[in-house]
């Protein structure tokens, strides 16, 4: 499925845009760390928790339940909430 | 070792590299690196002059570690940076916020660093700090944790581990420090931990026997007498000499008008009774910055016996920075070289131990630490 990855995480993928595969959105975040190694903390902490300002929507709908099924149809966006000076 | 210099800046906004030749004089700046990441500790592994560590995060990305095999040409990522173990419940699901402090281990085991993170945590690399392991026998005591507190009993961007200090003659001898929560020392590599506050104080009106009101500042060990460390403590300086378990407060000899509050510590290289701190105000509200806005480093030439004012050169008036724990250093060339960052960016030098400061550079971004290390 589609993954669009934020800026500050561009020097991992390389790009905007990004192919992962997986049953949850779980699996898909995984994957993309097996793509691009390290992507994953960056995002997930090590008790498997969004980090703060990590914001995550699957076909436009915010998600924090990292079981939630998804499908090779569905679009995942991972947007980084930047705050502060 | 060629005489040549370099200066680890790290800072919230990125990490700058100096570089100077045997004169310690005109630097050249290399930089940024990470330009935009919080740089929180940049170390350079003097084992083989040439590895770096940069611990960073950004403030909403996850913490994570670089290393570079080519003084900063180059950088790789951690594979494994420091994270907790999984938890089984909630209430005990830790993750590290930043890695804090980085220490090469002992000189015979030249893979070997430790870090330490916020909130408290030690970790160990045994391959060069590409992967990282948590020390159970700290992070998983079950007093420790009392000690550490929760997020509340930190400095304002969280508790803290740090001065992580390897003793020379011996690789499993370790001590360090947490803000709050102690000093503590291990005999076995870290698998088991006492504390050593014996002597500190604390806060006016609480129990100095209890661990988790103990703040230590910056616990620094004197390479020529290891068995000397010296302390700059939220409630003054101390020097403890082992195997005593005493600490001394030798911050009452500093000038009444000044006090004995402030963040760093630096040693002398050769000399186990001269050290320096620097002094910040810490009346009415603690504004931490430097008293008067005159801002003063103090040298002791006898163990903290008493304390000579060095302002030679710094400004003499309205200059309101503030030193944090890491941001002061010491090089090993006689006369010592002394470096001080502000929090507004500005790099100070001494090359005479302090007597007379020359400013490096102006307009950098929050400075958080510096290193010091020949080539």
């Amino acid at each position: 499925m589609k993954v669009i990855v934020p800026s500050p995480l561009h020097s991992y993928t390389g790009r905007r845009e990004v192919s992962a595969s997986g049953a949850t959105l779980a699996q898909v975040l995984w994957d993309l760390d097996r793509q691009f190694p390290g992507l994953r903390f960056r995002m997930i902490d090590e008790q498997d928790r969004i980090r703060p300002h990590i914001r995550i929507f699957v076909n436009g709908d915010q998600t924090f339940a990292l079981d939630q099924s998804v499908d090779a149809r569905d679009s995942v966006q991972v947007i980084q909430a930047l705050s502060g000076g | 070792m060629t005489g040549r210099k370099i200066l680890l800046v790290a800072t919230r906004k990125g990490a700058w590299i100096f570089h100077a030749g045997r004169n310690r004089g005109d630097w050249r700046c290399d930089g940024p690196h990470f330009l935009g990441q919080i740089v929180h500790h940049l170390v350079l592994d003097p084992r083989d002059a040439t590895t770096l560590l940069a611990a960073t995060s950004t403030g909403h990305l996850g913490p994570t570690l670089f290393r570079s095999p080519d003084l900063g040409r180059s950088w790789t990522e951690s594979s494994r940076p420091p994270a907790f173990r999984k938890a089984d419940a909630a209430t005990d699901a830790r993750a590290v916020n930043h890695t804090f402090w980085l220490t090469p281990g002992h000189a015979r085991e030249p893979r070997v660093w430790y870090a330490g993170t916020s909130p408290h945590g030690l970790f160990r690399s045994d391959d060069g700090g590409d992967t990282w392991e948590p020390c159970d026998g700290l992070n998983e005591d079950p007093s420790i944790r009392e000690w550490m507190g929760g997020p509340q009993d930190g400095t304002p961007d969280g508790p803290k581990l740090h001065s992580i200090l390897v003793d020379p003659r011996d690789a499993k001898h370790l001590y360090v420090g947490m803000s709050s929560g102690g000093v503590h020392e291990s005999l076995d590599g870290g698998r088991s931990w006492a504390p050593l506050i014996d002597g500190l104080e604390v806060v006016e009106g609480f129990d100095a026997g209890k661990v988790w009101f103990h703040d230590p500042h910056c616990v620094r060990l004197c390479p020529s007498r290891p068995d000397r460390l010296y302390q700059q403590n939220h409630c003054g300086i101390y020097r403890l000499d082992r195997p005593g378990r005493r600490w001394q407060r030798i911050g009452r000899n500093m000038p009444s008008e000044i006090g004995d509050i402030g963040f760093p510590l630096v040693v002398h290289p050769r000399d186990p009774d001269t050290a320096w701190v620097f002094p910040m105000d810490g009346s009415s509200v603690w504004p931490r910055v430097a008293i008067g806005g005159r801002p003063a480093a103090y040298v002791t030439h006898d163990g903290g016996g008493s304390w000579i004012r060095q302002d030679r050169g710094l400004p003499s008036s309205q200059a309101w920075w503030t030193v944090k724990r890491q941001a002061m250093t010491g090089d090993a060339d006689d006369p010592v070289g002394l470096y001080v960052g502000t929090t507004s960016g500005e790099l100070w030098a001494s090359v005479d131990e302090g007597a007379s400061w020359q400013g490096i550079a102006r307009h950098l971004p929050e400075i958080y630490a510096l290193e010091i290390a020949g080539l």
